[in-house]
C-alpha cells in the first residue's frame, strides 16, 4: 500500500490552491478587485486611470517567461502532460462571446476572477453578480448542448466531436 | 480617490503572471478563471473527482486570498458599485454567458493568451476591451458623448 494514488491527486490540488491564492493576492494588490478602478481604465473619455495596462503588462511578462520554461519541459511537475490550448481559428462564438462579455464587464466593472475574490466580502452586489454569472455560464452550457444536438442530427455529424475543443482559458 | 497606481499594478500583475506560470509548470493547466469555473458546471466532467478537485482548489485559493489578508488586518473586499442590482445581475449573466461562449475572459485570453501569443486570444481581448470601453462611454457619457 503506497501513498502514490493519494499523492497523484493531492499534489495537483494543493498546487492549484496555492496558484489560486497567488492569483487572488495579485488581483487584490493590483487594485483590480475594485470595480471603480477597472471602470476608471475603461473610461477613456473621463479621468482615465491607466493602472490596468500595467497589471496586464506585469502579468503577461511573467506568465510568458514561465510558459517559455514550460515549453522546454517534457511534462508538468504533477501531471502527465501540458494542456496547451490547441485552437487557432477565429470563429463566431469567439467574437460574439467577447462582445457579450465586454458589455457585461463595462456595465459592472467586474470580470470572473475579481468576482470570486470579492465573494469573500459577501456584499450583496457581488453575491448577485456571481449568482448571475453562474446562471449565464450554465445557460451557455444548455445553449451549447442544444446546438450540438442539432448538429448531431445533421448527416455530417461524424466529423464533429460532441465535446467542445480545449478551452483557451 | 482612484488614483493611477502603476507600481502596485505592476507588482500585483507580476503575481497574477506568476500564478499562471506556476499552474502551467505544476499542473499543465491554463489559469483561465472562466474555463476553471465553467468546467465545474459541465455535466460531462461532473463524475470526475480529479478534474473537479483541482478546479475547486483554485477557486478556494482565490476566495482564501482576501480572507488570509484579513487575518493581517486588511479589510474584506466589499467594493462600492454604482450600478443598480438589476444592472449588476444583467452584467453577471452577460459575463457568464459571454466568457463561456468566447472560451475565456481577462485571465485566460488576456493574460495567458497574450503570453502564448495566441491570435485567438489577442483578437478576443481586443474585442472585449473595445466593447467594454464603448459600454462605459455610453453609460457614463451618453451616446456620442
Amino acid at each position: 500500500m503506497t501513498s502514490q494514488p493519494h499523492r497523484a491527486l493531492a499534489m495537483p490540488v494543493l498546487a492549484s490552491f496555492v496558484c489560486g491564492l497567488i492569483f487572488g493576492a495579485g488581483l487584490l494588490i493590483s487594485g483590480m478587485t475594485d470595480p471603480q478602478k477597472v471602470l476608471g481604465f475603461l473610461d477613456l473619455f473621463g479621468a482615465w486611470d491607466a493602472t490596468l495596462a500595467f497589471v496586464m503588462a506585469g502579468a503577461v511578462a511573467v506568465a510568458a517567461s514561465g510558459f517559455a520554461i514550460a515549453r522546454r519541459r517534457a511534462a508538468p511537475a504533477f501531471a502527465a502532460r501540458f494542456l496547451w490550448p490547441d485552437r487557432n481559428d477565429i470563429d463566431a462564438p469567439l467574437v460574439g462571446g467577447a462582445i457579450l462579455f465586454g458589455i457585461g464587464w463595462g456595465l459592472a466593472g467586474i470580470c470572473p476572477g475579481p468576482a470570486l475574490v470579492n465573494l469573500a466580502g459577501l456584499s450583496l452586489p457581488i453575491v448577485v453578480f456571481v449568482a448571475a454569472m453562474l446562471v449565464g455560464m450554465i445557460g451557455q452550457n444548455v445553449f451549447d448542448k442544444n446546438l450540438w444536438r442539432r448538429r448531431a442530427a445533421a448527416p455530417r455529424a461524424i466529423e464533429t466531436s460532441p465535446l467542445p475543443s480545449r478551452a483557451d482559458g | 480617490m482612484h488614483d493611477f497606481t502603476p507600481i502596485s499594478g505592476l507588482a500585483g500583475g507580476a503575481l497574477i503572471g506568476l500564478a499562471a506560470a506556476l499552474l502551467m509548470l505544476l499542473t499543465g493547466r491554463i489559469a483561465g478563471v472562466t474555463g476553471i469555473v465553467g468546467g465545474l458546471l459541465q455535466p460531462d466532467t461532473t463524475g470526475r473527482t480529479a478534474d473537479r478537485s483541482w478546479r475547486i482548489a483554485f477557486i478556494a485559493g482565490l476566495i482564501a486570498a482576501p480572507l488570509i489578508a484579513a487575518l493581517f488586518g486588511a479589510p474584506l473586499p466589499r467594493p462600492a458599485m454604482n450600478a443598480s442590482l438589476v444592472v449588476i445581475a444583467i452584467a453577471g449573466v452577460l459575463v457568464g454567458f459571454g466568457t463561456r461562449t468566447g472560451n475565456g475572459c481577462t485571465s485566460g485570453h488576456g493574460v495567458c493568451g497574450f503570453a502564448r501569443l495566441s491570435g485567438r486570444s489577442i483578437v478576443a481581448t481586443f474585442i472585449f476591451m473595445t466593447t467594454a470601453v464603448a459600454t462605459v462611454a455610453i453609460v457614463r457619457h451618453g451616446i456620442g458623448g
